[in-house]
């Protein structure tokens, strides 16, 4: 079956999530290669891409990080093809390095990098505005509004960027990127060249690189040049508007929102710019003749804000006197994301028109019902999930152990173990492959007075993307600590991408499986493994490592139960033997399910004795082994 | 042909019941009208059993923001009867309507013993009282009577049809839903939008 996204049928609408919208457009711009490491919200563009991969001619990859991705991605421009990576904001962090010194050395055919930003941090750890990048490497940023815009700003992206000889950035944000809405088809590209290097013209800025960066600040002149005439720079709105909103990206729902919501298109103009670095000033100088108040709204930092505002502060000789509100003066928030309410509130605030609120009765009775009724829902490690089991045995082992040991962690699902899905027992988690590095140094304090002992933990995935190089350091320096890798098989919170310890690739194609055990014994690391779901043994094995003196490594390998139900491995059962459950009266405190927390395992208030949920229990048993009386069994399945 | 422009809908529940798969089945039916939707979704660690709720909004001439002005709801759809309790609460207004399943999904506080869960009867009464008018639905019992809870959304989209809450042509309905599910599983679905509909009419 042909994949919907690669369908040749110009002019069709379909609804696409804005990622997919970005996917079409790389599809439409015939790009050669595309590389991501996942990470949300910027993860379905890759995705897309990899169950379309057999309609395309196109080399589709997870790459084991983003750095690494964005180098292969741009081994299709060195070569005259085009090629395209998409990350997270953190992800961008991780490219940098190489994004850095590419932007000098430049490229020959087109190469774009998709950042999806998540304001408000909702699939993050934290909260960040990737555009500032384009400024600090002096490359041309692009910003899509609208879901098509997205599509059509992609394959714009790539003619820009090989006119320029230079990466072009395409920026989104979680609103955009994980919204779905209209977006109309273009035509598919004809075929591809082949690629050829050219010995000639290397990508080498060494040893003037000076010079690379005079070239580059031409280059990005140029591209100021082009973006004075885009068509997604432009204005709407009265010739003499009372406020004039400056917007960009997913800022211009939120303008359009505010201006229908109050009905203010007499009074409100739009000025919407889509190209956001180098900034078109002719272009923006014009259109601030005709302004006297003027609002930013952007998400993030006050990125457009700030560049204008120095536009203005250039040209002010020119200009009318203006006032401008934005995030700086915190007219707007200045953390988290935008949405209607605070662009209404404002718009109605300023102009003297406020909007229509509901009926105090409704509001006091509504708040009121809410209050009384509706409870929290806490976020919980699935049912049968081995992070439960993980994070329980290492609650006990430090307990046991009884100096005050301590968790170094990192992002993954795993990341719930810092709250009371793991019992808070992760206490640090910064990036990706952090609690190895962070372990590694604790590790060398435990030399000067440390008398806590130290472990750190990785997801498994994570441990390619990242841990690698702190092991090794770890090694060499003789840091002491114990390292956990819960290997799951997955990369689950993203959405079960394939890893290089799978044995598959992307598009499903089978590759040779890189073992984490081979790769820790071959830094000289001693090795053991446990599986999760026996409480006791890991416990014990946590315990043992605790005890030991230096670095060393501890497997816990147990399949994803998400994972497992989607390769059909048949669930086991558990029961409870009612009679050997005592409720209350068993003085365990209700173990199972005040402590363990499972979805599978509630409290039953009526009969006040555990119970089964066997629509959601995966039957991993994990419960049975902490149950004091044994009511809770493992059944045999058929 | 939709009553507000934009209609502004809530599809909300708890993550694992089909949410999204509803609230795209929908969007992708306005879109085949020649209408412009945009869908917004809460989403991420909230999958893991959070709340969840997506934003359809319907327009004829504009594409909509993915997240609606507060109490600015013409139609909250609940999976689960006090996440549409939840939604009233921000986005609720005297003239909004409630389609909602009576079926709870526990919260893990609850489970684990340290909270209760309201008396679902207590909970549909106030969405009764702070909506124009409350449809319920029991789209749990009629999935499991199929073989499987995850149904309930379509049971869900079936009773909204018949409810005419939102203009769904019957045809080109079971169309969007035929484009949209799995060939192995959509006789199930078709017999679980049957059942909806039919809930509804019984009403």
């Amino acid at each position: 079956m042909v994949h919907p996204i690669t369908q040749e049928s110009p002019d069709q609408v379909m609804l696409l999530m804005g990622n997919e919208a970005i996917a079409r457009g790389i599809i439409e711009a015939g790009a050669s290669i595309a590389a991501a490491y996942p990470g949300n919200p910027s993860s379905d563009i890759v995705d897309t891409l990899a169950k379309a991969a057999k309609n395309l001619d196109m080399h589709v990859e997870w790459s084991v990080n983003e750095k690494v991705a964005l180098e292969v991605a741009a081994a299709a421009a060195m070569t005259g093809l085009r090629g395209v990576s998409a990350m997270k904001q953190n992800g961008l962090n991780v490219a940098c390095d190489f994004l850095l010194n590419l932007n000098l050395s430049g490229i020959r055919g087109g190469l774009v990098l998709v950042i999806c930003d998540d304001p408000s941090g909702i699939s993050s750890t934290n909260e960040q505005d990737s555009r500032l990048y384009a400024k600090m490497g002096e490359l041309p940023l692009l910003e899509p509004s609208t879901f098509q815009e997205a599509k059509d700003m992609t394959r714009e992206a790539f003619e820009l960027s090989e006119k320029l000889g230079l990466p072009v950035l395409l920026h989104s944000v979680t609103r955009l990127s994980h919204a779905r809405g209209n977006v109309t088809l273009g035509p598919l590209p004809g075929p591809k060249g082949k690629p050829s290097f050219d010995r000639s013209r290397p990508f080498v800025n060494v040893p003037a690189p000076a010079n690379a960066h005079r070239r580059l600040k031409e280059k990005i002149e140029r591209c100021r040049d082009i973006f004075e005439s885009s068509p997604r720079n432009f204005y709407q709105g009265p010739e003499r508007p009372d406020v004039m909103l400056i917007t960009t990206g997913a800022g211009l729902f939120y303008s359009l929102e505010g201006v229908e919501a109050l009905g203010l298109d007499v009074q409100v103009g739009i000025l919407k710019v889509g190209t956001t670095f180098p900034l078109p000033s002719r272009f923006l100088l014009k259109h601030l003749k005709k302004a006297q108040q003027v609002v930013f709204v952007e998400e993030g930092a006050p990125f457009l804000e700030s560049g204008v505002k120095e536009l203005y502060a250039e040209h002010a000789a020119g200009l009318p006197s203006i006032s401008f509100l934005g995030k700086a003066e915190g007219a707007l928030p200045q953390v988290g994301e935008l949405n209607p309410d605070v662009m209404i509130r404002l718009l109605g605030r300023l102009l003297d028109c406020p909007r229509e609120t509901r009926p105090e009765s409704y509001e006091h009775g509504i708040r009121a019902a809410v209050d009384e009724l509706v409870p929290d829902r806490d976020l919980a490690f699935c049912a049968g999930c081995p992070h439960r089991a993980t994070y329980w045995a290492i609650k006990q082992a430090l307990a046991l152990d009884g100096r005050n040991g301590f968790v170094c962690g990192d992002i993954g699902c795993y990341g719930m173990g810092g709250g009371p899905a793991g019992w808070s027992q992760m206490n640090t988690m910064q990036a990706m492959g952090s609690g190895a590095g962070v372990a590694a140094g604790m590790g060398q304090l435990t030399n000067m007075g440390l008398d806590q002992p130290v472990v750190a933990i990785c997801g498994d995935s994570t441990f390619y993307h990242a841990a690698i190089p702190a092991l090794i350091n770890a090694r060499q320096h003789g840091s002491n600590f114990l390292f956990l890798v819960l290997d799951n098989d997955a990369t689950a919170m993203t959405g079960f991408q394939p890893h290089p310890g799978l044995g598959t690739t992307a598009t499903g194609q089978a590759a040779p499986p890189v073992a984490i055990g081979d790769l820790c014994r071959a830094m000289g690391y001693p090795v053991d493994m446990c599986d999760p779901y026996d409480l006791k043994a890991t416990t014990d094995a946590i315990m043992r490592g605790l005890e030991h003196e230096g670095p060393q490594v501890l497997i816990l390998k147990r399949t994803c139960a998400l994972v497992a139900a989607r390769q059909g491995i048949p669930p086991g059962r558990v029961i409870l033997d009612t009679d050997r459950c005592i409720g209350e009266n068993c003085g365990c405190g209700r173990m199972c399910t005040s402590a363990f927390r499972c979805p599978g395992l509630g409290w039953d208030p009526v009969t006040k004795t555990a119970r089964i949920d066997q629509a959601i229990c995966t039957g991993c048993g994990v419960c049975t082994r902490i149950c004091p009386t044994g009511a809770l069994k493992t059944e045999a399945t058929s | 042909m939709i009553p507000n422009d934009p209609m502004n809908v809530i599809i909300c529940g708890v993550g694992g019941q089909g949410n999204v798969l509803a609230s795209l089945i929908l969007g992708r039916y306005f879109v085949d009208q020649g209408m412009k939707v945009t869908i917004g979704e809460t989403y991420g660690v909230s999958q893991r059993g959070g709340a969840v709720m997506s934003q359809l909004r319907i327009s004829k001439t504009r594409q909509p923001a993915p997240l609606m002005p507060s109490s600015r709801a013409d139609l909250i759809v609940a999976l689960e009867p006090v996440e549409g309790l939840r939604m009233l609460g921000q986005f609720g207004n005297p003239t909004v309507t409630v389609l909602s399943n009576t079926r709870p999904w526990l919260p893990m506080s609850v489970l684990a013993g340290e909270h209760e869960y309201p008396e679902v009867s207590l909970v549909l009464d106030r969405m009764g009282r702070f909506s124009e008018a409350l449809w319920k639905v029991d789209a749990t019992e009629i999935a499991l009577g199929l073989g499987s809870a995850i149904l309930a959304n379509i049971v869900m989209l079936g009773a909204l049809q018949a409810s005419v809450l939102l203009p769904l042509e019957e045809t080109a309905m079971r169309r969007t839903l035929e484009a949209s599910l799995p060939p192995k599983r959509l006789e199930q679905n078709l017999q679980a939008f049957s059942q909806g509909q039919e809930a509804v009419k019984r009403h």
